[in-house]
């Protein structure tokens, strides 16, 4: 029986298709947890209760709640609007969210899939859900959504640099793009590259809110500027999918950043052999420490205006970054 | 082959001269947006982020209350005045019932004076708080409503004590002020007062919205975000500002000196030692300080008033059936959002002939094609939200 088991998952068909049903359930589940995070959260630092009564004990069920309702509602899509791209425009955003989480190590040998390159396939196809949001923009057939969409472009332009430039001092430092490679490294470093990439750590921190339109990056939706945005026309379950991509794409950049910055599914002195076991939790723990810290953000900060943000990203951030490299490298070289 | 030198030199230019266009986008704001304050409709051409020519609508909110007032009879008319300006219901009653009274020459009990003070004093603290609520959430900061709104409860809960009524308090009447059926102290024979502890209360609140407000402070002006979003935007110039008819803490802000409670004797406030707190560059920053100074300030002028009132009647002997001479009269008083004016003509009947409302926000507004010119859309909100309109207040 465990043989027939063993050839089951040995066989490639199967075991891409547990995989993708594993990936794909990650995300739902972690889109409800860290919304419900943020609504508990959030009630807390505004003096508030939150949701308190679905499911009878701390409003527990009010996302699933939430969801079923988004599935009841009617699907409308503007008469004005570029039907095909309306459409598709949510998929990708989600799908983007799914095939990042493939890449992240949760333990020793324990990813979806360990690629060679596999940060630079995550920044890579992270930055398709701005693809996304800017055919939702452009779609909708509405002048709020536009500008929400035309916001979102500008900022993946501004932003992915940073990000990119931000991950670099890690992968000098690993020597390596393989992110289970890098968690290696810090383990046979001894200590986590916070410790010696805070600067990228920071840098990588707030490009990431960006790329998630959060506040203080959060123009493309900026509700009382842009009424919501690229998201002003969508309704029921295509809000859903956005809804959901947002929560879960807040998952896996915390997750990458822990990976990169702060040992991923290692803490020191635990013993390796434990770490099967114990890696999965302590990621997330590290992962929704992040997460809260965005939480933390978006309930505390406002909004920056459009050029500030711009200003921000190539006159403080892409400059930090480089120098970063530079003195990564030379680090590198000489000690 | 002969060159004609002209079209050479033409041709060259205008290959220089053209450029990539495109084309403006009119974009309009309003009546339904989250950040207009409720039916207000800016007509803006945009290119790209940058706004021109924005042209505000207004009309929406328009119930009609000069030419309903001509129907009335004057105690119904303080049912209409106080939804003028609902943020601040209660003080929108006060000049138009001074209006009246000095026209009939009745002198209103020193009571009765302390007791509107009060309580127009905390309209205007409720008032701004709205504004110290709703301004950092035009911003993207969503958490100060709830600590703004908080504490604006307490002084809601005090005006309705009084009054009976949070928002429309119908409080006045002509020669005094009638507080609701069954408050006033149980031990003393007066029926209708105070509601027993008020003052105590209200002293207690006070204390603790000047808590409150140095929480907001320390919350929202430590805050670099909102620093760089609201230093040097909208800069409203003092000339300006006073051409277009600008009053209240948005003409403060931009450095003029001027407030109706100094200057005017609609109710006893030359017996109390405030100040009145000024801006000095009239950008966004300093509308929202002097407005957040003000609540200071009219804490202090609220403690005075309970150590001072004086025990008496709250209502003067006025005849049953109120009759008000033939004449006419201003009576401007210096409201939450700027200089409140009601001009009333009485043709010697049971409600007025005539009463034209100068109301704060509509003047206000008129500033708005001025000032929004070549700004970012970010920044219409935040100019827009700086100014502290209500529309009920703008089309009466």
């Amino acid at each position: 029986m465990s043989q027939f088991i063993t050839d089951l998952f040995s066989n490639f068909w199967v075991s891409l298709a547990g995989k993708l049903l594993l990936a794909a359930l990650v995300v739902p589940l972690v889109g409800m947890v860290i919304g419900f995070a943020e609504m508990k959260l959030s009630a807390k630092m505004q003096a508030r209760v939150g949701p308190y009564f679905a499911g009878g004990r701390w409003g527990w069920a009010q996302l699933i709640a939430d969801g079923v309702k988004f599935f009841q509602k009617e699907d409308l899509i503007p008469v004005e609007a570029d039907k095909p791209v309306f459409k598709v425009a949510p998929v990708l955003v989600l799908v983007s969210t799914v095939a990042l989480l493939v890449v992240i190590p949760f333990g020793p040998d324990l990813a979806f899939r360990d690629l060679s390159v596999g940060i630079f396939f995550a920044l890579a196809i992270s930055s398709l859900s701005t693809v996304g949001i800017l055919m939702a923009g452009w779609s909708s057939a509405n002048k709020y959504s536009l500008m929400g969409g035309l916001r979102a472009a500008g900022q993946l332009i501004a932003y992915e640099l940073p990000l990119v430039l931000a991950v670099v001092g890690s992968v000098i430092l690993a020597g390596t793009m393989s992110l289970s490679g890098i968690v290696e490294a810090q383990i046979e470093a001894g200590y986590p590259y916070v410790i010696v990439q805070f600067i990228g750590f920071g840098i990588f921190l707030v490009a990431a809110l960006a790329e998630l339109t959060r506040i203080p990056f959060d123009m493309p939706i900026a509700e009382s500027e842009l009424v919501m945005g690229y998201l002003t026309e969508y309704s029921g379950f295509r809000f859903l999918f956005f809804f959901l991509a947002e929560f879960a794409n807040m998952f896996s950049l915390s997750a990458i950043a822990s990976t990169l910055f702060l040992g991923g599914y290692w803490l020191p002195g635990i013993p390796e052999d434990t770490l099967v076991y114990a890696g999965p939790i302590i990621l997330l723990a590290k992962t929704f420490l992040l997460v809260f810290v965005m939480i933390w953000f978006r309930w505390t900060f406002p909004r920056f205006r459009e050029d500030q943000l711009q200003s921000i990203a190539w006159k403080w951030l892409i400059p930090l970054a480089l120098v970063n490299i530079a003195a990564t490298a030379v680090f590198k070289v000489f000690l | 082959m002969v060159v004609d030198q002209d079209l050479v030199r033409h041709l060259s230019e205008s290959s220089v001269s053209v450029e990539l266009e495109t084309e403006d986008m009119t974009l309009n704001i309003g009546p339904q947006h989250p950040s207009t304050h409720g039916v207000l409709r800016l007509v803006a051409r945009v290119d790209g982020e940058r706004a021109f020519d924005v042209q505000p609508v207004i009309g929406y909110m328009h119930r009609g209350y000069e030419k309903l007032s001509e129907v009335r009879t004057y105690p119904q008319i303080t049912t209409l005045v106080n939804r003028i300006d609902w943020v601040s219901g209660y003080a929108n009653e006060v000049p138009f019932i001074v209006a009246a009274e000095k026209l009939m020459e009745i002198e209103v009990p020193e009571r009765a004076q302390y007791i509107r003070l009060i309580l127009s004093e905390m309209a205007r603290i409720s008032s701004h708080l709205i504004f110290m609520a709703s301004y950092p959430l035009e911003l993207g900061a969503a958490t100060p409503l709830f600590f703004a709104l908080r504490e604006r409860e307490r002084v809601l809960d005090l005006l309705e004590g009084v009054t009976g009524g949070r928002f429309h308090p119908n409080f006045n009447r002509i020669g005094g002020v009638k507080p609701a059926y069954g408050s006033g102290s149980s031990t003393r024979k007066v029926i209708q007062d105070l509601p027993a502890g008020f003052l105590a209360e209200t002293r207690a609140a006070m204390d603790k919205v000047t808590e409150a407000v140095d929480e907001i402070e320390a919350l929202v002006a430590g805050n670099e975000i909102i620093l760089a979003r609201t230093k040097g935007v909208g800069v409203l110039p003092r000339e300006v500002a006073a051409s277009y008819g600008v009053s209240g803490p948005n003409l403060r802000a931009s450095g003029v000196r001027f407030d109706l409670r100094k200057v005017e004797s609609y109710l006893p406030y030359d017996r109390f030692d405030f100040e009145i707190p000024t801006g000095e560059n009239g950008d966004c920053w300093d509308r929202w300080h002097v407005r957040l100074l003000e609540i200071r300030q009219s804490v202090r002028i609220i403690q005075q008033a309970i150590d001072g009132i004086p025990s008496g009647p709250l209502q003067a002997k006025v005849p049953k059936v109120i009759k008000v001479p033939k004449g006419e009269t201003y009576v401007r008083a210096e409201n939450p959002k700027g200089e409140m004016g009601y001009y009333l003509v009485s043709n010697g009947g049971q409600g007025p002939y005539r009463l034209k409302i100068r109301s704060a926000s509509f003047s206000n507004i008129s500033i708005l094609p001025w000032i929004l010119e070549g700004v970012l859309v970010p920044d219409i909100i935040a100019i827009m939200g700086s100014l502290d309109f209500v529309l009920g207040d703008v089309d009466r």
